[in-house]
């Protein structure tokens, strides 16, 4: 294919994948984003309801359990609680509802434990250096971080005061952590999602589940104070994650859940990549269909040059032959007039010799023979001026009554002359019984010229063209057969041998257009033609046209 | 035929070719004149008795194939051979149609022509008999 066939090619299928790519493009890629969009605001709020929850919860539980001391302070004095058994009673009486209370005990307002009741050995013990004795005394209520103590066991403190009959007395619970441990381990959504909860100094209150203990303390932690919940996307732990933090109400502790944005965003990447696969599907289909609609074009776009040049070259061929008609004409004409002269002038000498004084001089008989060679040569001069006048009639279109046979010694008379100058002998085997056929005895010529002239080329040198016309009684055709000793016509293009631009000829030396042309004529004269190779040894291309002995209309 | 004299009138724009040929028409027993316009021609008929008038087609002011439309006109008994040095056979035709004798091609053999004039004679002696 041609290079600017080519080129419009990639034209046409960039254009057509630019148009369509680009809205797919931009329509998934939009999609995309606003899936994203609503996912990601999907999980958030998901979240922020888990933060939600799990605070209200906490808050619940601290309260409860500062509710549950206050009541039991505020409605046994002192000497009741000194009681161990009395505080033993209280203190099952507390166990029985909830899980959470390791010890119970009440200290005087010196720090002196005064009483006791749980597993540890405390009794005797003074805190009054302790933080948590301090606060509660200045505050009167009291829950501590949490901590491991002297029970290496974590847990937190809860304390209330009581002033009574002048002084002031303590009740302090200890609590375990696994309420709200298991609490915030439920809020530890999917593989990498994590909870925890931070007092103010970052240390954390529960167990975290990927980095650090419980304990530990988060170097550089500052983290304002805010009310409600907020949701932030940022970077924890080297991964991208959507983290929602909240502080509590009762204790000055952070809560923290983050999750894993990747893995929560998980279905919106596998929609995406499976929207990616079928775009990239859709454009190859594009592209597909695009070369394909545009190869069916450009074959078109070939296939009508192609008619175009063939008509142009045949147009051109016949104004050619008609201009060629009209000088052979013209030329004819121009000749004939001083040809007649010649001859008129050639028939008075002629008259003038029979008188007799003149036939009794010396050189009559010179005199005699020059005229009569004047005369001779007249005449072969005609011949030449009459066929030429004879090829300018067929120029034009001619529905005659024609001897096929003639037409076809007439176009042999062409090349005679070049034939037996290459050495190429010409066996006419013509049938006798040829009958007259109306048809165009110039488009006839030419038909039989074209390939008259493709055996000499064929044959080069040195070879035979044979010519044989016979008629088809049954058929009413008659057949004209023209072959050569040349080397046939190459397998390749024996199909396509009358398609213009097929040639065997050397490159400029044919146009490719002869037989063609000859083909075209052919149909138009009502007949059709073949082309095949012989299978006699000495033979090559066996032309055969076949043309109705009547008419057909 | 030899007692009836065959009056032939050639026209031609070709000098040389009137003049041998009337001389050769007149050494074999015709009495021949020679025009070489159209007009000439018709001058010649208007003023002598002419049998078959040898007409060239392709002549300079007037045309042979007028020439032979006046004198069919105005003498339709006398006969007319076209002589054509054009392959055009429309022309040719046409000229049969006006009502020439027959036409021949250039350069004629003279005893061709002379047969033609002959016949052409008997013809128009024929047809004034008829007529």
């Amino acid at each position: 294919m041609e290079r600017r066939y080519i080129s419009l090619q990639v034209r046409i299928i960039c254009a057509i994948l630019f148009f369509s790519v680009v809205p797919l493009v931009i329509l998934g890629t939009s999609i995309y984003y606003e899936f994203y969009r609503s996912y990601t605001r999907q999980v958030t709020d998901y979240l922020r309801s888990i933060l939600e929850d799990r605070k209200h919860a906490l808050d619940l539980f601290f309260q409860e359990r500062i509710a549950q001391l206050t009541t039991v302070a505020y409605t046994h004095s002192l000497e009741q609680l000194r009681n161990e058994e009395y505080l033993e009673y209280i203190f099952r009486l507390m166990q029985g509802k909830s899980q959470f209370y390791i010890d119970l005990g009440v200290i005087d307002q010196n720090g002196n434990h005064l009483a006791y009741c749980g597993p540890y050995k405390l009794r005797g013990v003074n805190y009054s250096k302790a933080l948590w004795f301090r606060e509660v005394m200045r505050r009167g209520i009291y829950i501590s971080d949490v901590f491991m103590g002297f029970r290496q066991y974590p847990h937190f403190i809860v304390a209330v005061s009581r002033h009574e009959k002048g002084s002031w007395w303590i009740l302090r619970a200890t609590i375990n952590t696994d309420f709200f441990e298991s609490l915030i381990k439920t809020a530890q959504i999917g593989r990498g999602g994590d909870a925890f909860l931070l007092n103010e100094a970052g240390v954390y209150q529960t167990t975290p589940r990927f980095q650090g203990k419980l304990l530990d303390a988060i170097p550089g932690f500052r983290w304002p104070h805010f009310r409600g919940t907020r949701v932030a996307e940022m970077n924890f732990r080297g991964r991208t994650s959507l983290v929602g933090t909240t502080w509590l109400k009762t204790v000055p502790w952070l809560l923290v859940i983050a999750t894993d944005l990747s893995e929560e965003l998980k279905p919106l990447h596998q929609a995406g990549r499976l929207s990616l696969v079928i775009g990239i599907g859709g454009v190859l289909l594009v592209f597909l269909g695009a070369f394909t609609v545009s190869r069916i074009m450009i074959n078109q776009l070939i296939a009508a040059e192609r008619e175009k040049e063939a008509l142009d070259a045949s147009l051109l061929q016949s104004s050619k032959m008609m201009a060629l008609g009209r000088l052979a004409a013209g030329i004819a004409h121009e000749i004939n007039n001083p040809l007649s002269v010649i001859k008129e002038k050639a028939g008075w000498l002629k008259d003038l010799l029979e008188e007799e004084d003149i036939a009794l001089s010396r050189n009559f008989q010179e005199f005699a023979e020059a005229v009569e060679k004047i005369e001779y040569h007249v005449d072969r001069a005609r011949t030449v001026t009459h066929r030429l006048l004879g090829f300018a009639r067929r120029m034009e279109p001619f529905q005659e009554s024609v001897d096929v046979n003639k037409i076809l010694e007439e176009s042999l008379s062409f090349i005679e002359n070049e034939a037996l100058h290459r050495n190429i002998k010409i066996l006419r085997s013509f049938d006798p019984k040829m009958p007259f056929i109306t048809t165009d005895p110039s488009q006839l010529q030419q038909v039989f010229l074209n390939l008259l002239n493709n055996a000499l080329d064929a044959v080069d040198r040195n070879g035979t063209i044979w010519v044989d016309t016979y008629y088809n009684h049954l058929r009413e055709e008659v057949v004209i057969q023209i072959s050569d000793s040349g080397p046939g016509i190459p397998e390749s293009i024996i199909d396509r041998i009358f398609d213009p631009f097929v040639t065997t000829k050397a490159l400029g030396k044919g146009t490719g257009l002869g037989l063609s042309i000859t083909y075209s004529i052919v149909q138009k004269l009502g007949g059709w033609i073949t082309a095949e190779n012989s299978r006699e040894e000495d033979k090559g291309a066996v032309f055969t046209v076949v043309l109705p002995a009547k008419a057909r209309l | 035929m030899d007692k009836i004299e065959c009056r032939v009138l050639v026209i031609d724009d070709e000098q040389d070719f009137v003049e041998t040929l009337v001389r050769r028409l007149e050494r074999r027993g015709f009495k021949a004149y020679g025009a070489l316009r159209g007009r000439e021609g018709l001058d010649l008929l208007e003023r002598h008795e002419i049998d078959v008038v040898v007409l060239d087609i392709r002549m300079p002011e007037m045309d042979g194939l007028e020439v032979l439309e006046t004198i069919k006109r105005r003498w339709p008994f006398v006969e007319v051979i076209l002589l054509t040095g054009h392959g055009s056979l429309e022309s040719s035709l046409k000229g049969l149609e006006l009502g020439a004798y027959d036409y021949m091609l250039k350069p004629a053999d003279l005893a061709d022509l002379i047969r033609k004039i002959k016949e052409a004679h008997e013809r128009k002696l024929l047809r004034r008999e008829q007529g």
